[in-house]
Parts: structure tokens; sequence; C-alpha cells
């Protein structure tokens, strides 16, 4: 447990109080309270329906939560615009592919470097980036004609480029082939060295990849957390969502 | 972003139009001259219209409401200052700063696609219902009476710097080509720079476009309040080239007119619609002359077969020729880009 | 206490107008979320079929309650198939192809018939006293018969086969076509009966406003806004959203005089929009027809 204590002194950068959602009758999220410290690396987790990708966009700023606080850094960002919670230096990739269709990949990697950064630093961020994601090659490309797993990398190339201090990331690696996911893996291990994550995944083998701590989402509430190993045995877990995988 | 992006090109366009501007008036009679200008004017709201529909995906059916209060706030402020100058800043202003209150109270509220053609549309034929009821003698700003159905006269430009010299209309046509030319220019580099390419991204993807921290509203704020001003200046074109200004400019034919400009011309082209308004206003004059068809037939089916079968418009189909016509010649330079992305990056 | 009744008449019978125009292209949007730019000429050509007819020597009401939907109601399936069919799921190029089909249609019946009518037809009901005042029978007759047509839509939207199996097409076309129902079949049926209406709209009302090819124009806006305006139901949204420009309509032009009571309509829808960017339907009786 020398892990947990050294994590307690860290700083928190993520955090929900008492956060609920609700559309007309349907409760999508019922008083969840999360927290997530500096550097660490949390997926979230739960079968279909769970609430994961409605917190998700709660944190983003795509919802606005019916009930409860959400605080990033300490900053109240309660029912903030999406593009204020990215001009904190938050880097988001949604569950679909959600990229300048129209634009080159070039042109795509660089509107995310150019947001925050002056003209040079961008052009050199860009480039950089376009090397990390091993998309140099077809940078001239419409972003549109690109084959699914590249439109992913596109995504987790603008959101590298930002360099942001938080990622967000929905189903980084959905519809991947196992050679894909396997880069994939690597580019979050990668973005976790300059920045704290949080991942919304199915797919256990990935998670396994990644290596990250674990919370469990179970009709709207969080059901546990814990490391990876942990959180398979636990009976309740196994019975509500590995029981019946996907 | 794009300086690098066929800058080359531009070069001979600006020549092209230099040289037009210089042998037009030695070449051609008096009333071509006039009626060109009349031409220019519209092809600036084309090219207002191409800039916030092609650029930043904002669908403007009432793009007229700009060019029919630049001209009308250019007809007043000539008739109250006599300075004409003047007429013509108030005159930009004004269709920027309508275009900055409709914009503002549509893009803050979400309001997009349809129905924000919806209430575009609306609110340019609620001006042309609202000035044709202005013909009383009690519908007057300042010395300027607004003159109902009848419109009001719109005084000719005037030197800068002497008030009583009255531009000829040799003199009115280098005015209207510099200005189409300079705000042609002008696009392209907003095109070119930051702010443009945001505007193309919201466009492509608004919900992308926030998720980096770019707030899509004040872009598309931006960009519409560009279009506005350039419209408002298409209207003083307008007026100075008709010698009037009528509440026709507010009504449904002008802005029908202005979409199939953009769209014949090409979506995501800057040229395209200026293109678009030289060639539909002298089809619309030959038609005229030759009384074979009605002109709403042709136009009617030009827009119809655009949309069904040339939905890039000309400008893109020809670029798109010109690069497989290279590329035949066995100079395969680079890896054909597909149609979209030549579309959406600054082409001209 | 006679001034208040015909001030009221007068604005029931805006509010019935308003819906009479708007309510073929609320189903055709309803149901298939298709702007037909074109529904003021269908309108118009409503009004023409009624001129052509009677000056056949063909009975006014059989001409304006049978032939005119009849005829707009094949015209309407013919534009589904020969463009419509091509663009669904493409709204926005919808609009501007069928904007464009409604310049070809002002220029063909231009061209056809002339820039005006001298043909006209006089209202076949006399006007009627109410107190100390007098009213037109047949806007009397136009407020009943667009009650009429309004329950007629719903009876076929509710009671039909066709109603049953068009909602259900609209809602989940996958489905439908799983069901063993073409899909194709159903949105040109739905598009000529939304022509249809339009139809029985202009030849109703060819005796009141008169028949020139740009009639159009007077209607689309109002149309347009009103369907907007009122969202996705059709129904609900066509009657809600009449309703209430009607009534903003036919207080100011009371007050005010008929322009600015048009004014106020159109800036009405603009507010309305504004606030309730999915209509008045997508916030209120969300699950009515």
């Amino acid at each position: 447990m020398a892990r947990a204590r050294s994590r307690t002194r860290r700083e928190t950068v993520v955090e929900t109080r008492n956060l609920s959602m609700r559309f007309g009758g349907v409760t999508a999220n019922d008083d969840v309270n999360f927290r997530l410290e500096a550097g660490e690396l949390r997926c979230l987790i739960g079968p279909n329906g769970a609430g994961k990708s409605t917190f998700f966009k709660c944190l983003t700023g795509q919802l606005k939560p019916t009930e409860g606080v959400v605080t990033i850094r300490g900053v109240d960002m309660t029912g903030a615009d999406p593009h204020q919670v990215a001009q904190l230096g938050v880097g988001v990739k949604t569950q679909v592919p959600n990229v300048f269709d129209g634009l080159s990949v070039r042109e795509n990697i660089w509107l995310a470097a150019r947001r925050a950064h002056g003209a040079e630093r961008a052009e050199r961020l860009t480039a950089e980036t376009l090397e990390r994601v091993r998309l140099g090659d077809i940078r001239a490309r419409a972003v549109g004609a690109l084959a699914h797993g590249q439109r992913q990398w596109v995504e987790l190339g603008m959101v590298m480029a930002a360099e942001p201090w938080l990622v967000l990331l929905d189903e980084p690696a959905a519809g991947m082939t196992d050679e894909e996911t396997v880069f994939t893996a690597e580019l979050i291990r990668e973005i976790n060295r300059t920045a704290s994550l949080i991942v919304v995944e199915h797919d256990m083998n990935f998670i396994r990849a990644i290596a990250g701590r674990v919370t469990v989402f179970h009709r709207g509430a969080i059901l546990m957390e814990g490391p990876m190993d942990e959180v398979s045995a636990d009976p309740t877990v196994r019975d509500v969502y590995l029981g019946h995988k996907h | 972003m794009g300086a690098e992006t066929g800058a080359g090109r531009l070069w001979p366009l600006g020549a092209l139009a230099v040289a037009f501007m210089a042998l037009a008036p030695q070449v051609l009679q008096l009333f071509t001259i006039i009626n060109l200008t009349t031409a220019i004017a519209l092809a600036l709201l084309g090219l207002s219209l191409g800039l916030i529909w092609g650029y930043g995906g904002i669908l403007c059916f009432g793009q007229t409401v700009f060019f029919g209060l630049g001209a009308y706030a250019y007809a007043v402020a000539a008739q109250n200052f006599g300075d004409t100058s003047t007429a013509v800043l108030v005159a930009i202003a004004v269709g920027a700063a309508f275009a900055a209150l409709l914009g503002y109270f549509m893009f803050f509220g979400r309001v997009s696609d349809v129905y924000l053609g919806a209430i575009t549309l609306t609110v340019t034929l609620v001006f042309f219902s609202l000035i044709r009821r202005t013909s009383g003698p009690e519908y007057k700003i300042g010395d300027a009476l607004l003159g109902g159905f009848n419109g009001t006269s719109a005084p000719p430009l005037t030197l800068p710097w002497d008030s009583a010299a009255i531009l000829f209309p040799n003199q009115l046509f280098y005015v209207a080509m510099s200005a189409l030319t300079l705000s042609y220019f002008g696009c392209v580099w907003l095109t070119r720079s930051r702010f443009g390419r945001v505007c193309a991204a919201v466009r492509e993807n608004e919900t992308r476009a926030e998720l980096l921290g770019y707030d899509a509203r004040l872009y598309k704020l931006g960009l519409f309040t560009i279009g506005g001003g350039l419209a408002g200046l298409a209207g003083v074109l307008m007026a100075n080239g008709v010698g009037r200004v009528t509440p026709d400019l507010f009504g449904l034919p002008y802005a029908a007119q202005a979409i199939i400009w953009v769209i014949v011309g090409g979506r995501g082209t800057l040229i395209g619609p200026i293109l678009g308004a030289f060639g539909i206003f002298y089809l619309n004059s030959w038609l005229g002359s030759q009384q074979l068809v009605n002109l709403n037939v042709v136009l009617g089916l030009v827009l119809i077969v655009f949309v069904l079968l040339l939905p890039q418009g000309l400008a893109p189909t020809a670029m798109d020729l010109a690069a497989r016509a290279m590329r035949g010649r066995g100079r395969a330079r680079r890896r054909r880009r597909p149609r979209r992305a030549l579309a959406a990056e600054p082409a001209e | 206490m006679d001034l208040f009744l015909a001030l009221a008449l007068q604005i029931v019978y805006g509010v019935s107008n308003l819906a009479l125009i708007s309510l073929g292209l609320a189903i055709i949007f309803g149901m298939m979320r298709v702007i037909n730019l074109a529904h003021g000429e269908f309108i118009m050509l409503g009004g023409y079929t009624v001129i052509v007819a009677t000056s056949h020597g063909v009975n006014l009401w059989f001409a304006m309650l049978v032939l005119a939907p009849l005829v707009v109601g094949l015209v309407g399936v013919i534009v589904e198939r020969v463009l419509i069919r091509h663009l669904y799921g493409r709204m926005i190029d919808t609009l501007l192809a069928t904007w464009g089909l409604s310049l070809f249609l002002i220029g063909a019946v231009t061209t056809i018939f002339g820039p005006q009518t001298t043909t006209t037809i006089s209202p076949p009901i006399g006007a009627v006293q109410i107190g100390g005042y007098g009213s037109s029978g047949y806007e009397l007759f136009l407020i009943l018969i667009t009650l009429a047509a309004v329950a007629g839509v719903y009876a076929v939207l509710r009671l039909t086969k066709l109603g049953l199996v068009a909602r259900a097409t609209m809602q989940r076309p996958d489905m439908a076509s799983a069901l063993g129902v073409s899909t194709s079949q159903v949105y040109m049926l739905t598009f000529g009966f939304g022509s249809a209406v339009a139809g029985l709209a202009g030849g109703l009302l060819a005796p009141i406003t008169g028949v020139v090819p740009t009639v159009g124009a007077i209607y689309i806006a109002k149309a347009f806004i009103t369907v907007i305006s009122g969202g996705a139901a059709i129904l609900a949204g066509t009657l809600s959203a009449s309703s209430l420009l009607g009534v903003v309509n036919g207080v100011i032009s009371y007050a005010t005089g008929p322009t600015l009571g048009e004014v106020a309509l159109l800036l009405t829808a603009i507010v309305i929009i504004r606030i309730m960017p999915q209509g008045i339907t997508g916030r209120f009786f969300r699950k009515s027809l």
C-alpha cells in the first residue's frame, strides 16, 4: 500500500461530487463521486448503458449534469462549454472519430497545435506529432478518405499536438485491428508520461496493455475502483460486467 | 498554413484583373461599361456569400439583406452628407453591424442549417415588405425620402477630396473593379489565415473544433460579419451601377440568384461565385434580348442540374479536370488529392 | 360586441389560412424531413388548375375540391420520382433543388399563361351579416374546410393502413423495409399526398387572391416559417404555430395595417426558432402527430 500513500499527496486534477445526469425519466448517472490524481491513468469500464459515456460527456462539457459539481484542477467547470474545458489544457477524443474530414491530416493536427501556441511552435509541434502518430507519409491526404484506424490516430494526434496535461479518451481502440490496438496502447502510455488520463474502454486486453487503475460503472454509479487484477477478480464485477462480456 | 498552396497561381489572376481593368474601357462601349459595374456589384455579393457558405458552412438564404441595407445606407448617407466617401464607409458598417447582430442572435442560439436558412430568408423578406411600405412623405431619414416601392436615388460616387467631382462611368468601373479585386484577394488571404482555417474546421466539424478549444460561435460570427460588410460594399456598387436603390434589392429573385451563383461557380472556392455571378448576369441579359425562353425556366433548370449532377460547381470541377490533364501528361508529381480536400483548401 | 366578434372571426380566418397553406408542406417535412421550397408554386398550380378547368366549363366546386388536389398531387408524385428521390438524406440539397424547381415552375407557367391572368373567379359564396358587420361567407367556408382538411389528414395518418405504414417508415426506414414495405413507394405517396393538400389550398384560395405565376412567393415564406417554427409534429406543429402566428398577425394587422401584421408574424416566428431551435413541437407536444 506504499503506492496508495504516495498517491494521497498528489494533486487532484479531476473531481466530481454528487454528479447526477437524468434524461427525462432515465437516470444515466446517479450520484457519482470521482477523483483523479495527477499523473494517473484511469480506465472507466462497465457494461453498455452503465453511464460511462454520459459521465465522460459531463467532464468534457458536452453535457450539463442535472446535479452535482465537476472540478478540473480545482476550477468549477460544471456546465462549462466544451471549448472552455479544452482551453484549460484538456485534450478530448470522442467515441466516434471526430475529425475534420474535408481537411488534410496535417491541417487537422495543425489546428490542434495552433490553438494554444504561436505559429512557429505550432509548425514544429505539427511535424513532431505527425511522426509520433506515424502519419507523416500521408500528411497531405484528406482525412475523410483514410481508413478507420488512421482516422483514430489523426484524432489522437490532435489530442497530443495541443500538449494537454489532462486527456480524456472515449474508446480510443474501438474498431481497430489487433496490430493497430497495440500501437494505440503505446501512444496512450506515451501521452501518460506528460498527462493524466481518463480512458473509457470495453476491451479488457487493451486495459491490461495500458495497465491503468480501473473504475467500474454499473447502472449509472461507481461500483468499485482498484487495480485491474483486483477488479477483474471481484465476484460482483464479474457478475455485472465480465459475465456479460460482449 | 496555406502559404505553400498555390500562391503562384494568384499572380496571373491579379494580372488578368488589372489587364481587364485597363483594357475594358478602351474596347467596350459606355453602355456595356455601365452594365459591367452592375455585374461587378453582383459578383461581389456572390463572393460574400461564397465566403460565408463555402468557408464557414453558413447557409444564408438572405445575403441580400446586407446587400440591400448597404445600398440604402449608402443612398441615405450620401443624400444627407453630400460626401460619398463617408457614405461608403457607413454602408459597409451597416452591413457588417446588422450581420453581427443577426449572427449573434442565430449562432449563440445554436441555430443552424435549414433553420438558419429560414431565418435569413425571412429577414430579407421582412425588409422587402417594410421598405415597400415607406412611400409616404413621413418616411424619411434626414433629407432622404425612402420612396417605398420606387425607392430613392443614389447619388453617384465623387472623388474623396472633392465632392463636386462626380465620377464618370469609366471611373466608376475602375472603382468597382478595384473593390472586387481587392475584396477577392482579401478573402483569399483571410481563408488562408489562422482565422480562416479555423472557420473551415468549424464548417467541417463544429464539435471537434469546440473540443480543441475554439469557440465555434465566435468564429462563425466573425466570418458572418465580414460577409455582411462585403455584401454592404456590393450594395454600394449596385446603387452606383443602377443609380437608384429599390426594395427589389431585398427580394426573392436576388436572394435566389446569389445561391445559384455560388452553386454554379462552386462551393468552397472564392473565384467560383464571382464567375457564376458574371455568367448568370450575362445569360440573363442575353435571354432578355432573345425572348426565347423565360429566364426563370433556365435558372431553375440550372440550379436543379447542378445540385443533382454537378454539386461541386464549375470551378472545382474545372480544377479537378486540369489536375487530371496534368497527370495525364505523365507528370505524376504528387498523389492525387481526393476531391474534398481540393475543395476545402484555398485552391485559388 | 359585434366588432369584437368580427375581429375574432378575422383572426380565426387568419389562423386557418396559415394552417391551410402550411399543411401540405408540414406533411412532407414531418414525414420525410424534406423542405419543399416549390410549395408556393404547388399552391399556384392548384389555382391555375381551377382557372383552366372552370374556363372549360367544369363546375367550380369540383375543380377546387377534386381537380386541384388531384392534378397537383400527380405533379408531386412526378417531382418525387424525378427529383426528390435522388436527394434523400441531403436536406440542404433538397432545399436547393426545390428552390430550382420553384423558379422553373414560375418560368414555365409564365411561358404558358403569360405574366398575368385575365380570368378571375369570384367567390362562390356571398357576404353574410354578423350583427352590424358584413363578413365574407367564403372566408367562413374556408375556416370550415381547413378544419375538415386537418381532420382528414389526422384520419389518414391515424386510421388508414397507409398512414400507419408511412409513420412506421418515417421513423425506422430499415425496419419498415424489413417488414416488406417498399420505402420508396411510401415516400412517393407521402410526397404526393402533401402536394395534393397544397393543391387543395391553391384551388380554394384562387377566388380570393387571384392567380399569377409569382403568387407562390406570398405563400412560401409564411408556410416555410410556420412549418419550421411548428417543428416536426405535422398537425400539432402546424396548428400550434399557425395559431400563435395567426393571432399575432391578426392583432397587429388590425392595429396598424396588413404589412406590419405580416412583418410581426415573421419576426415572431424568428424569435420562436431562436428560443426553440427544434420548433414548438420539439419542446412541447412531442409525442403528438
